[in-house]
Formats: C-alpha cells, structure tokens, sequence
C-alpha cells in the first residue's frame, strides 16, 4: 500500500512540476538517459547544476556590486547560468535568465538587478521542488 | 595499418568547457553506441589529437562535435584547424552551440562544419550523426582497399550492416 501511495505521489508531483511550467522536455531527455549503466544520472546532473548555480550566483552578486558595473562580464556569466538551467530543462530559470541578458545589453544596472532578484526566486523554488521530487523518487525505488 | 575483421565502435572527440554539458553529450554518445573522449577545451582536442606531434594521428577520431562558445579557443576556431590540417581535415566536425545566431551558423557550415545543433542537444541530434559518419567509414575502406589491394569479404560486409541495424 506504502508503495503505491509513493508511486502516485511521485506521479503526481512530475505532472505539476511540467504543468506548472517549472520543467520542460529536456528533464525528460534526462530521464530517458537513465539507465541500469547510470542509475543516478538524472541527481547527478541536477547535483552539477546546483554546484555550478551557487558559483555563478555568488560571481552574479560580486559582478552587481562591482562600481563600475562590468555588463560583458555579467553577461557572461548569465549566459553560463542560462546554459545549465537550460541543460536540465529548468524553463522557468531559464527564461529569468533570459530577461536578464536583455537588461545587461542595455546596461541597464537597476533592471539586472530587479531581474536577479527573479532569477534567484525561481532558482531556489525550482531546488527546493527537485530536491523534494527526487527524495520522493528515491524512497519510492527502495520500497519494496 | 591492418583492417580488423569486424569493424569497431565509432570513436567520437566531444569538447565542451561546461561540466553538465559534457556530461550530457557524453552520455548521449554512449547511449547512441559509440566510444567518447571528451575534453574541455579546443587545446585539449588538439593535443588529444596529436596535432601536435608533426600532425600525425596519434588516435582514431571519427568525428569530433564541440562546443561553440568556449574560452580561448572557440568551436569555431577549432574547426578551421582541423580543416587546416592535412591529417585531419576528413574528420567530420559538429558545433553546438546555445545561441541561435544565423550568421554564426552560417558561418560554421560554410566552413566545414557538418551540422550545427543548438542547445541542449538531444537524442535526435545524435541519430543525425551516423549518416557523416557511415559515409566517411565507406569512404575510407574505399581508398584502403585500392591502397592495399585488399577483398572485402561478405562477412565483413554483412557485421557492418548488422552494426547499422542494432540502432
């Protein structure tokens, strides 16, 4: 009984996390890459794209705070942090970060720096369902 | 060199300054049956290549897909010196790349690039690259056979097409 109840759950907490738009396809290219020969690919990569996540946010905030702003070094980075969000099919992310590059072609600081406030948000709401999603996952593999 | 009587794996460069993205395209790889080295930076190719030494191929390559935007060397750059090379200028070359700029794409088939997949790349893509290779493979057993004088036995033929069949 244990094992169905978490096997639903699980069901039903992807289903919302694509319908609500937090992932898209590219998740999925993920778990089809899974496979006896990697078992945990799919924590594997979304464990790189929490490390890389965290050094970018930190090289973000440093770049932000920076006088004067160095916009082709922001823009670099947010083109990293966009290409890992991206990677593992994190669309909400991936769109903030998108707005993002916009305001730092412009150069325009205040709108990087309202638009980082987005793309921190969504990142952390995003970790925080996956980490939650994937332990679901886990203890619904070892019930037996 | 001596042909093997049934033919290998297919052995792909994959370069990349990304860690997830290597991994993602390694994965792919491996998945789709073909051997991968992967490296994360175009000097790495080379060196992995041997372009170093007096240009001779220290290893079998068969085709090399890489990242477009990559500090130093970019995609693009390595390209040109695998086409520049007289040893290596057959090896079929792939760029990625998660910007979608014609001009860039453009630019990168023009110069030799075989196909251009944007970012993330996906199963689909890698199904797209047999054909280049296949082609290439045919071509090369063409040019050894007159080189050597060799016949091409049935059997070989048939493990070939079995290869073909499995994916």
């Amino acid at each position: 009984m244990d094992r169905n109840r978490l096997h639903n759950q699980v069901a039903s907490m992807r289903r919302s996390l694509f319908d609500q738009g937090y992932l898209d396809d590219q998740f999925i290219q993920l778990e089809e890459l899974q496979d006896d020969t990697n078992p945990n690919f799919v924590q594997e990569v979304v464990t790189l794209f929490y490390n890389d996540s965290a050094r970018l946010i930190q090289n973000i905030e440093q770049a932000l705070n920076s006088s004067p702003i160095d916009f082709c070094k922001l823009d670099d980075y947010m083109h990293q942090f966009k290409g890992s969000s991206s990677s593992i099919g994190a669309k909400k992310v991936t769109n903030e970060c998108t707005a993002f590059r916009e305001y730092c072609n412009a150069e325009n600081a205040e709108g990087c720096i309202r638009s980082f406030q987005q793309v921190k948000q969504e990142y952390a709401i995003l970790k925080r369902k996956l980490e939650v999603y994937l332990q679901t996952v886990r203890q619904a593999s070892q019930t037996a | 060199m001596v042909m093997a009587a049934s033919e290998t794996k297919f052995h792909v460069l994959a370069v990349d300054d990304t860690l997830i993205d290597r991994k993602l395209i390694e994965k792919l790889l491996k998945t789709s049956s073909y051997q991968v080295t992967a490296v994360d930076s175009g000097t790495k190719a080379l060196e992995f290549l041997g372009l170093n030494n007096n240009d001779h191929q220290d290893v079998e390559v068969n085709l090399i897909i890489t990242d477009y935007c990559m500090p130093g060397m970019t995609g693009y750059d390595l390209l040109r010196k695998i086409k520049e090379s007289s040893s290596f200028k057959d090896i079929p070359v792939v760029i990625m790349s998660s910007d979608n700029i014609p001009s860039r794409i453009n630019r990168c088939l023009e110069d030799g690039a075989e196909e251009f997949f944007l970012k993330p790349v996906q199963l689909s893509d890698v199904n797209k690259l047999r054909p280049h290779l296949m082609k290439r493979r045919t071509q090369t057993n063409v040019n050894k056979r007159k080189a050597m004088d060799e016949i091409v036995s049935p059997d070989r033929t048939r493990a070939r097409y079995n290869e073909l069949e499995v994916n």
